[in-house]
């Protein structure tokens, strides 16, 4: 099934047509976006609605670390955007992790939105309009450019290559003693405690994990688009990539990926003025409805359609 | 004097938060749903006031028309929707609401337009008390503020005083026992759910003629009665006006002092709070 | 192995106005099994949270190896050697039953934290959990799906869990519950084997479960010690006959 879906994703350039490599290239990039919020979803149970601010403080972090007319070298930016992300997780991390539940909720909302807000009142990053990433970095090894990230379809098989990475990272560390703790954490904490693990510094693990490929996501974002404005650090964005999660499936990786197809997907189809005309302007009607009734109907994702191929999910129920 | 009445200004913001915030942390506290669309709800009451205000040409008469009218939609939203999600994680009920705050935006992107759109003070509350030889107060903010408190008051008496307010907290702290009292929380639920949403309309409502109607107003506010509820406690309603309190004079002050960095001025003060008592002021058992 | 002892003085949980557990002392020893009897609200599950750190008490003191652990959480017992089971049974339903233990023993691992290699990778964690579902006689079931055991098995499994993270203390609240005849049997042998070597706290409702297995037993009445000494000294008393035993027998207890 994925190797299949991998597939089909690597064969999408064929088409030629420059407008799916790019959306294609969004979609990957979301869906890295994605996985990392599924860490913390799926895995830890940790419901987070300020992801979206790492994902956008990542996309500001490259744009100021570039010059204006130059390209910035990729190994140097990108490590230093994520270990400021890391570093901003763990700061973040420490304060909303003492709280769990529907306040943890409430509280990563009010600290995405105040980095929200920081972005937006104050001239840091040209406030409200944003700031624009004029040249992508250079990726070159030992002086010669091994990838070149202005050309659309050389971006499309990197990022392509960089959300398989993040999957098999990802798939990785879930079967490794720390992931099967978060697993158990999800699961019941009470009986994890009693067990001998304390709960908070592998949630804080996990946090700042999720905090860097959100880092990652936002990274690569900014390079594709060329710029970066406060609305991607806000909660929307964060509640939109939960819908992903939940449209694809929780807690199974592979799910975010199918759900950021699938809400990009849906998103295309009903903002197309071509199949819906006038009705077109109003997509966030039918994008609401359709958020209402999955969550009614298919609680589980599309994911779970194709539960019977692969092996039951780990931790998915106490007994 | 200026001071003075930037201090009247955040008081008054502080009761309207609070009348948001105690209707949210009522879902939350007696049902155990975080409802996002709260601030939908608030949206609608602004909105509502907006056109029945243009519609009757009389405040008055849009008041309680419109509190009916949120009245039956929260009860219709809470039987065919939230009703469904008591039991699942709070991941659905956050989409759930999600889901309902584009709905709303966009049912009022169809019908009012993306503009924003003045309200009327009423004809009998224009005037306003002068304080000095250049400086004067409106009368519709002190109104504001009056009725806030009288609604507080009021919740205050139904709760801890009357039967239904027993029910009430019981039915927090121990939903089996009210059950098998022979109550039926079902109906509870719904009740304190479409309670809750007309309150946050009518605070929409009421502050109508004072912010204008604008998109995205809602949210805007929304996040705001987090931050209160979060420093409050959740669940507590004496918590919801201490806070909402704080919250209204530091973010009034804040705009004044310092207006650049005002919109991070609670968030700070919820980190603060956050940091010495992770459960809010007044954690409720 | 040396086996520490476990000494609570004057434990009291107030919640509102309603107090649960009120001015309850005991000690526990190793090789010996401590039961904690007395119908249902008396009290006794609140004692054992306390005793674990899910609960903090109001007021009284518990010593475990020379110090006050009053103000310890959960974990921090656990590491320092307190294990328990709870009522309902706790172990994670979609995991295999080896990877239940491995879990469990993984949390006494220096490499617990470690997040790249799988966990089938670390040869000791496999070891203390095959020899801990050895302990309660599961090793058979390792590669079963934890919630497709039966409910006896899942008891076991969730002592096996317990065991895996080699605790000195063992509070034990009502293993045998919801067992048949066979199931409370073998349970029995199990509790007598682990008594050998461990502290034992038993809050069990079946009298003949309870008098088989405790040398020392404490009744509770409405969150009060109504009597506390050895298992002849607790039969021959009236007063528990009358308040307790009598009736629970009548019952068929």
């Amino acid at each position: 099934m994925l190797v299949l879906g991998a597939m089909c994703i690597a064969l999408v350039p064929l088409t030629g047509a420059t407008f799916y490599i790019q959306l294609v290239s969004k979609i990957m990039i979301l869906a890295i976006f994605a996985m990392s919020l599924d860490l913390l979803v799926g895995c830890v149970g940790l419901v987070s609605l300020g992801h979206a601010a790492f994902f956008g403080v990542a996309g500001y972090l490259i744009a100021f670390l570039s010059p204006k007319y130059q390209a910035a070298s990729f190994w140097l930016t990108l490590p230093a955007v994520l270990m400021i992300s890391a570093a901003l997780a763990c700061l973040i991390g420490l304060l909303v992790l003492r709280t769990s539940g529907i306040y943890f909720i409430m509280v990563t909302l009010a600290f995405g939105q105040m980095l929200y807000y920081l972005f937006h009142d104050t001239k840091l990053g040209g406030g409200s309009d944003g700031i624009y990433l004029y040249v992508k970095p250079e990726l070159s090894i030992a002086g010669s450019k091994v990838v070149d990230l202005e050309k659309p379809l050389q971006f499309f098989y990197f990022v392509f290559a960089i959300m398989l990475g993040v999957y098999f990272l990802l798939r990785r560390i879930l079967v490794s003693p720390f992931g099967h703790a978060l697993a158990g954490l999800r699961v019941n904490e009470q009986r994890m405690r009693s067990l001998g693990f304390p709960p908070f510094p592998y949630k804080l693990g996990a946090f700042v994990l999720a905090g860097v490929l959100a880092g990652l996501a936002g990274y690569l974002s900014a390079c594709q688009f060329g710029f970066v404005n406060p609305e991607i650090l806000s909660w929307h964005y964060s509640a939109t990539v939960l819908m992903m999660l939940i449209l694809g499936g929780a807690g199974r990786l592979y799910g975010a990926i199918l759900g950021a197809f699938a809400y990009v997907l849906l998103q295309e189809l009903l903002a197309s003025q071509a199949l819906l005309g006038s009705l077109a302007k109003h997509w966030q009607l039918g994008m609401g409805v359709s958020v209402v009734l999955i969550v009614l109907l298919l609680p589980s994702g599309l994911a779970s359609l194709f539960d019977h191929f692969g092996r039951p999910r780990l931790a998915q129920s106490g007994g | 004097m200026e001071f003075f009445i930037q201090l009247l200004n955040g008081i008054q913001y502080g009761l309207l938060l609070f009348l948001l915030a105690s209707g949210l942390t009522l879902i939350f506290g007696i049902m155990g749903v975080l409802n996002l669309a709260h601030g939908s709800f608030y949206m609608v009451g602004a909105y509502l006031a907006y056109w029945l205000a243009r519609q009757t040409g009389n405040m008055w008469l849009a008041i309680p028309l419109e509190l009916a009218i949120v009245f039956i939609i929260g009860l219709i939203l809470e039987s065919t929707l939230y009703a469904r999600l008591y039991h699942r994680d709070h991941l659905h009920q956050v989409l759930l609401s999600f889901g309902l705050i584009l709905i709303f935006e966009e049912l009022r992107s169809i019908f009012f337009g993306d503009d924003v759109h003045g309200v009327p003070v009423p004809e009998s509350l224009k005037h306003s008390i002068p304080l000095t030889s250049t400086l004067s107060y409106p009368v519709y903010r002190l109104f504001i503020s009056a009725t806030c408190l009288a609604v507080a008051g009021a919740m205050y008496l139904v709760i801890q005083k009357t039967k239904i307010g027993m029910t009430i907290r019981a039915g927090s702290t121990n939903r089996e026992m009210v059950q098998s009292l022979g109550i039926n929380i079902k109906l509870v639920y719904r009740w304190v759910f479409a309670f809750g949403v007309t309150l946050a309309a009518f605070a929409g409502m009421i502050a109508a003629p004072v912010s204008s109607v604008y998109p995205g107003m809602g949210s805007q506010i929304l996040i705001i009665c987090f931050v209160v509820v979060v420093i409050g406690g959740i669940g507590s309603i004496k918590g919801a006006m201490v806070a909402a309190l704080m919250i209204g004079i530091v973010d009034t002050l804040g705009q004044v002092l310092l207006p650049e960095f005002s919109g991070v001025a609670v968030y700070l003060l919820m980190a603060a709070v956050l940091l010495w008592r992770p459960q809010g002021l007044f954690k409720v058992a | 192995m040396t086996v520490r002892g476990l000494s609570a003085r004057g434990l009291t949980k107030v919640f509102g106005g309603l107090t649960a557990v009120n001015n309850v002392s005991l000690d526990l020893s190793s090789g010996t099994v401590h039961a904690v009897i007395g119908p249902n609200g008396a009290g006794k599950t609140t004692l054992i949270n306390m005793l674990s750190g899910d609960l903090a008490p109001t007021a009284g003191s518990i010593q475990f190896d020379g110090r006050d652990i009053v103000g310890y959480s959960s974990d921090q017992r656990s590491r320092m050697g307190l294990g328990r089971t709870y009522q309902k049974t706790n172990i994670f339903g979609s995991f295999t039953a080896l990877e239940n233990c491995r879990l469990a023993a993984q949390s006494r691992e220096a490499h617990a934290l470690s997040i790249w290699r799988s966990t089938r990778a670390y040869p000791s964690l496999e070891r203390e959990a095959e020899r801990a579902l050895a302990a309660v006689g599961l090793e058979q079931r390792a590669k079963a799906i934890a919630g497709t055991l039966s409910h006896g098995e899942q008891r076991q499994l969730d002592i096996a869990m317990s065991l895996a993270t080699r605790p000195q203390v063992l509070l034990l609240d009502e293993p045998l519950s919801g067992m048949g005849a066979d199931e409370s049997a073998s349970m029995v042998g199990l509790l007598r084997g682990l008594a050998k070597d461990h502290a034992v706290l038993l809050v069990e409702h079946d009298m003949d479960a309870v008098f088989a297995l405790a040398e020392v037993l404490t009744v509770m009445v409405n969150g009060c010690v109504l009597a506390s000494g050895t298992r002849d000294q607790i039969r021959a008393s009236d007063e528990v006959q009358r308040a307790y035993l009598g009736s629970a027998e009548a019952r068929g207890g």
